[in-house]
């Protein structure tokens, strides 16, 4: 068993660190400029020049991938930056007092649990409008109850334990106990929390994104890109295909990378 | 039967705070539907005439309570798009989301449970190891894309169905099904994939524990303790799970029905999303939402059903 482990973690860090290389890559240096469109080359298969081949408007879709891989990873950074703040210090608090507080925000909680996120996503697009901020915004707020819940849980499991009280005998103030003392402690949980928030968010994004309702063209997103290249699925397969493994592989990573954390902090 | 009461009481206040929120949080968006209706070119009389008659100036929550009881009788409020009632819009497109929804979940259980037991059993094993690795793979690719691979796939390659090709149940209710296969494969999967791993472990967990030591040294055999007794301790994380799962499921149809070009109420949600037709959103949401806290309520009687233990405490 023990071996297995470390096998998910070291495969799930390699796979993050390749995908994560080539998107920083790509922040800087494309092969073709993503949005510059050659009617020349439209839909051709793949090719020295074009190693993924060509998209519908003649653009080169393994820099597409590249600068829409950039584009979901930063959806999801700042998806799980909102949804893991706002959910450590929800989390926390009610937590660490319990009380009224708690059973109010835990009942909001549970009722936004019960909401399929991509659905709460839905709602808040129609609400405050579609492109990359609204996107993170509504992906963030839909993420911060299954942050807030797993920080709960840690929080009631530590606030008990003998060097809080310890801390609390010598004086030492509630906000400092929470977050120099606990939240430490709470890390490997949290931590597997945020690589598999991770991998939900860069999954919502791109079904965001392939709605229509996430990324806006001509800016280049994964879930874009797939539902553009659905027309032509059977002439030019590789434009649905390239885009899609990449990001499989780019959740791929950060699931096992997740389960690493996750049972090595078992251990 | 405190415990179904009490549990039943707690889904009705649910209910009403979720369809308040949504209420409300569509009342407070710019943009006034009298206006929306009237157009920009409509004199601020006609405009205010039309609040009225619609109600508008009523403070928040009587329009919220009087909301309520027509959602309850039926009637779902009126497009702004259209002119016509949300309830016939929606009404032919609740059966299509829920086909898809049901096919997905009957798959995902008749594949994950046996697959689970036997992983689980097996444990360590060469076909556990396999699944393992597979089941991995698969929970890390989004449904919408499955769906295209299974379209280009079974569709374009193997001509085993007619991308696009979508039956109408009201014109043949085989082929309306026949057509709505391979859309819940695509859905089912990921949450299969999901559901083997957990029961597995949970599978795992069990067997270690005295009470099977027990039941084999009676004399069962591993199928028996295995479905007998194990089964049914193992099975109780897997409830939840799969309650979650029907609710993601609702929502996953929605984005399978764009790949899949299925005129369910996924497609009339994202036209109406996009045309800013919020009664018709505003109905969409709030009958997703019951669905699901109806669920959650099921899975909780379920729960408590198959786990005594589990009290209102």
């Amino acid at each position: 068993m023990k071996k297995k482990h470390s096998k998910n973690l070291m495969i799930g860090a390699w796979l993050t660190g390749i995908m994560l290389a080539l998107i920083l890559v790509g922040f800087f240096w494309t092969p073709y400029d993503p949005e510059t469109m050659d009617s020349t080359a439209k839909l051709s298969g793949v090719s020295l020049s074009h190693l993924m081949g060509c998209d519908n408007f003649g653009r080169d879709i393994f820099s597409r991938v590249l600068k829409g891989g950039g584009t979901t990873l930063l959806v999801a950074l700042g998806t799980v930056g909102i949804g893991a703040a706002c959910g450590v210090v929800l989390g926390a608090f009610t937590g660490y007092f319990g009380g009224v507080l708690d059973e109010l925000l835990m009942r909001a909680n549970d009722v936004l649990f019960a909401f399929p996120s991509i659905l709460l996503a839905l709602v808040f697009v129609t609400l405050i409008g579609s492109g990359t901020w609204n996107v993170i915004i509504a992906l963030g707020i839909a993420f911060i109850p299954s942050f807030a819940r797993i920080v709960r849980g840690e929080f009631i499991r530590c606030k008990n334990m003998d060097y809080v009280k310890s801390a609390r005998l010598a004086g030492v103030g509630h906000l400092r106990i929470m977050f120099v003392h606990i939240l430490p402690n709470t890390l490997p949980v949290l931590l597997s929390a945020i690589l598999i928030g991770f991998n939900n968010a860069v999954l919502a994004e791109a079904g965001m994104s392939y709605l229509g309702i996430g990324v806006q063209p001509p800016q280049a997103s994964l879930g874009r890109m797939l539902s553009e290249a659905q027309t032509y699925l059977f002439s030019a397969p590789g434009f649905a295909l390239f885009p899609g493994i990449f990001l499989i592989l780019l959740v791929l990573g950060f699931s096992l990378l997740g389960e690493g954390v996750k049972d090595m902090g078992r251990r | 039967m405190k415990y179904v009461a009490k549990k039943l009481a707690g889904m009705l206040i649910t209910l009403l705070v979720v369809s308040f929120l949504v209420f409300a949080a569509f009342a407070v968006i710019p943009g006034d539907p009298a206006t929306a209706m009237l157009g920009t070119e409509a004199t601020p009389e006609s405009v205010e005439a039309l609040r009225e008659q619609m109600g508008l100036n009523e403070p928040l929550l009587l329009r919220f309570g009087s909301w309520a009881v027509r959602f309850v009788q039926g009637d779902f409020g009126t497009s702004y798009r259209y002119s016509m009632p949300v309830r016939d819009m929606i009404a032919e497109k609740i059966p299509v989301t829920l086909t898809l929804t049901v096919l997905s979940f009957l798959m995902m259980t008749a594949v994950s449970i046996p697959l689970g037991i036997f992983c689980g059993h097996h444990a360590g094993g060469r076909a556990d190891r396999t699944v393992l690795v597979i089941d991995q793979v698969i929970m890390s690719v989004p449904p919408f894309f499955s769906g295209i691979l299974i379209t280009l796939l079974f569709g374009l390659v193997l001509h085993l169905f007619t991308p696009g090709g979508y039956v109408s149940y009201t014109v043949s209710p085989l082929g309306f099904v026949g057509y709505l296969v391979f859309p819940s494969v695509a859905i089912a999967l990921p949450k299969a994939a999901m559901a083997v791993k957990l029961l597995r472990t949970s599978v795992l967990s069990e067997m270690k524990l005295d009470y099977v030591r027990t039941a084999y040294s009676r004399g069962n055999r591993t199928k028996a303790v295995l479905y007998r007794h194990v089964l049914k301790n193992a099975m109780i994380p897997v409830v939840t799970f799969l309650g979650m799962a029907l609710a993601d499921m609702v929502a996953g149809s929605i984005v399978i029905e764009q790949v899949f070009n299925i005129p369910g109420l996924g497609r009339i949600l994202l036209t109406s999303i996009s045309n800013r037709d919020y009664p018709v959103v505003q109905a969409i949401i709030v009958f997703i939402a019951f669905l699901v806290i109806f669920t959650n309520f099921l899975v909780d009687l379920i729960y408590q059903r198959m786990d005594p233990r589990i009290t209102l405490d």
